[in-house]
């Protein structure tokens, strides 16, 4: 097991090394680069533009080096803990980074336990009464939830809060603790806040990993050792729990390394209708402002969050299936 | 254990003269008119179709047909797995459960337990034990073998866990597992065919159960290792006097071990009597194709097999009458494609359903 840990972290370095190129040349991909729509805002406001002034302000930011070189300054950079300016804001990258990457895990990681807590126990339960009415009646609400796109969800349950239940259900924060220091009542206001966001990111996935579990779970029941432990006696439900649902959730593990870059950029559109302050919508205004150092550092920060994902599904399999872990032996 | 493996049915297709099983007393299982059907959408699929046998405490109690005659769902029925869309319809399977030790008698009617309930699943594993078909596959490969066998014995026996765990132990030495502590630490999937298969026998036997059901426990093995599972088993038998039913479709297999065989073919009872009465005086046509196409070292070398000619019906296209009929060398027209011949024994006799040997029809009743 610590063999297949320590094999697995080595390759870490590697991978990151391999995503920090990608992320790079993508963030270079679109034409042009900030300070070319730096100048058409300016041209546009009508301020003239002076050469000079561009030239030196690319030189400064080094636009005007080749590609490796720049690459490699950048990098330099990030390895150093620098993870650079960004030219739109006239911040630090970290700085804007900074609460906004926290709340985004903090929110992803809820809407992952919330499908999982949800979806596990609606695939095993269809299952097991394959056909009946239960079963229907889930794989009806679960196409209902593949189908309705998050951002509608996000506005007819704010709608329902609202008016309701006269919640306030905007941002993760009340106005009094958005911008107030770390604290237990900020804590607390943040838990009464992030429950929604939650279940609006969840709910798709929930709908898709009940069908997987579903889906797996009924080849298992099938298998011989599932009889074999029926033919020993074991109460049906202690059954199916302990031997076929192990392997059924084994797929589910196996795409948590993808599923938090998913729900990361996944939840963009449904972060600006709710107004969270999490990283999407700043990837977003990055991008368009070919803020090219802050998109980059956001795009890392992602393909470090699949790498640790993936690291994670990786033990966890491990943990489930002994086949795995004693083939990296 | 041999150290010469020999076939199973290398010029073994007689039994050997010596053994005879007295019946006496009450059967420990009598299964009676047993139908187990499947409803689908297509049709009505009569897997087991009114099966009679009984089962004597000490006895082995061969079933033998062709793969899909229902010799399977016969003995899944008995154990009450018999998944949807299968039901038992109707019969009886009275398990008669001698009293011993802590364990008063008991006889009840399995057919009419409730399928996942108390009762049916302290018998299951406790009284009556199953050694599977496939030996690759019924052990979970997430869990050692160990850890299933333990709780098995857990399930049925007020022991603590470490107790479990030494039978466990003893019950793999039993069967001939080499160094048992250390494999029971193993998963499946590290263990060959013959040993996985002498884990699942140890398995079954760790509660000392009253029958063993043992499902072609040798059909996916090699023949090498098919020779020592069978030779454990025998040696088991022996040692312990278990009462097992054994399903196979292979004739060499039951002549070895079998005390009373039925023959069965398409969900029915073709024939039935003591193994030596099957071997040397079969009556059912069926079962002497069968017994011509056992491949014998006394027959000439590189004469055609014969095989019984025809193949399984489509299970929604039953044949009328007797469902052997269209590929009975002796069938009567007018007479076996009309009416389906009851199971019955004339005085002094075994059982047989067949017109050639008696006039009793069976009650049609759908």
């Amino acid at each position: 097991m610590h063999w297949f840990i320590l094999k697995r972290l080595l390759v870490v370095p590697f991978m990151l090394f391999i995503f920090s190129i990608i992320s790079f040349v993508l963030i270079q991909a679109p034409p042009g680069d900030f300070l070319t729509s730096y100048i058409a805002e300016l041209t546009q406001g009508g301020s003239s533009v002076d050469q000079a002034q561009i030239d030196a302000l690319r030189q400064t930011y080094g636009l005007d080096r080749p590609m490796v070189e720049q690459y490699f300054t950048w990098i330099g950079r990030m390895l150093q803990g620098d993870l650079g300016v960004s030219l739109e804001w006239n911040r630090a990258n970290s700085e804007l980074i900074g609460e906004r990457l926290l709340l985004t895990l903090l929110l992803t990681t809820f809407s992952l336990l919330f499908t999982w807590a949800v979806a596990i126990p609606i695939g095993i339960i269809s299952a097991t009464r394959k056909y009946s009415l239960v079963d229907y009646v889930f794989t009806v609400l679960n196409y209902i939830g593949l189908a309705t796109p998050n951002f509608l969800l996000a506005l007819v349950l704010m709608w329902i809060a609202f008016d309701r239940f006269g919640l306030s259900v905007t941002g993760l924060f009340s106005p009094e603790f958005a911008q107030a220091p770390w604290s237990w009542a900020r804590v607390a206001d943040l838990m009464s806040h992030i429950w929604l966001p939650m279940i609006v990111l969840g709910v798709a996935g929930t709908a898709q990993i009940a069908r997987v579990v579903r889906a797996n779970l009924l080849d298992e029941l099938g298998k011989p050792y599932s009889e074999m432990a029926r033919a020993k006696g074991l109460p049906e439900w202690k059954l199916v729990l302990k031997y076929p649902t192990r392997v059924a959730i084994a797929p589910v593990v196996s795409t948590l390394g993808w599923y938090f870059p998913q729900l990361l950029s996944g939840g963009v559109v449904v972060s600006v209708v709710m107004s969270l302050p999490t990283i999407g919508p700043l990837l977003l205004r990055a991008l368009v402002g070919q803020d090219m150092y802050l998109a980059g550092v956001i795009i890392l920060l992602f393909s470090v969050l699949t790498v640790i994902g993936t690291l994670v599904s990786d033990i966890l399999l491990a943990v489930l299936d002994p086949r795995i872990r004693m083939d990296g032996a | 254990m041999q150290q010469t493996p020999t076939a199973p049915d290398a010029g073994a297709t007689a039994p050997d003269p010596a053994r005879r099983f007295e019946r006496v007393g009450e059967p420990i299982l009598s299964i009676r008119g047993l139908k187990t059907h499947f409803t689908m959408d297509e049709g009505v699929v009569r897997a087991v179709d009114g099966v009679s046998f009984d089962l004597h405490a000490g006895e082995v109690v061969g079933v033998v047909g062709e793969s899909g005659c229902g010799k399977s769902i016969t003995m899944k029925s008995v154990l009450r797995l018999v998944q949807k869309p299968g039901r038992i319809v109707a019969g009886e399977i009275i398990y008669r459960r001698p009293a011993s030790g802590k364990h008063k008698a008991l006889e009840v009617d399995l057919a009419k337990l409730p399928e996942a309930g108390r009762r049916i699943r302290q018998i299951r594993g406790g009284d009556i034990a199953l050694i599977p078909q496939e030996p690759m596959a019924s052990f979970s490969p997430l869990h050692s073998i160990g850890s299933q066998i333990v709780e098995a014995i857990l399930l049925h026996q007020d022991v603590s866990k470490r107790e479990a765990k030494e039978i466990a132990i003893e019950k793999l030495r039993e069967v001939g597992m080499p160094s048992p502590e250390q494999r029971f630490d193993a998963y499946s999937w590290q263990l060959s065919g013959g040993l996985r298969q002498r884990a699942i026998i140890a398995m079954a036997l760790s509660c000392n159960p009253a029958i063993l059901v043992a499902d072609e426990p040798t059909t996916a093995i090699d023949v090498t290792t098919q020779a020592q599972v069978l030779e454990l088993l025998k040696q088991l038998q022996r040692e312990h006097g278990s009462s097992i039913v054994f399903i196979t479709h292979d004739l060499g297999v039951i002549a070895q071990l079998a005390d009373h065989v039925v023959v069965m073919y398409l969900g029915r009872v073709m024939e039935q009597g003591p193994v030596h009465d099957i071997f040397h005086r079969p009556r059912h046509p069926y079962t002497r194709a069968l017994l011509q196409s056992v491949p014998s070292l006394h027959a000439e070398p590189r004469i055609q097999l014969p095989t019984v000619a025809g193949s399984i019906p489509h299970p929604l296209q039953r044949p009328t009458g007797c469902p052997f009929h269209p590929r009975c060398p002796d069938a009567m027209p007018g007479r076996c494609d009309v009416a389906m011949p009851a199971l019955y024994a004339a005085p002094g006799g075994s059982p047989v359903a067949c017109f050639l040997h008696h006039d009793h029809e069976e009650a049609d009743d759908g």
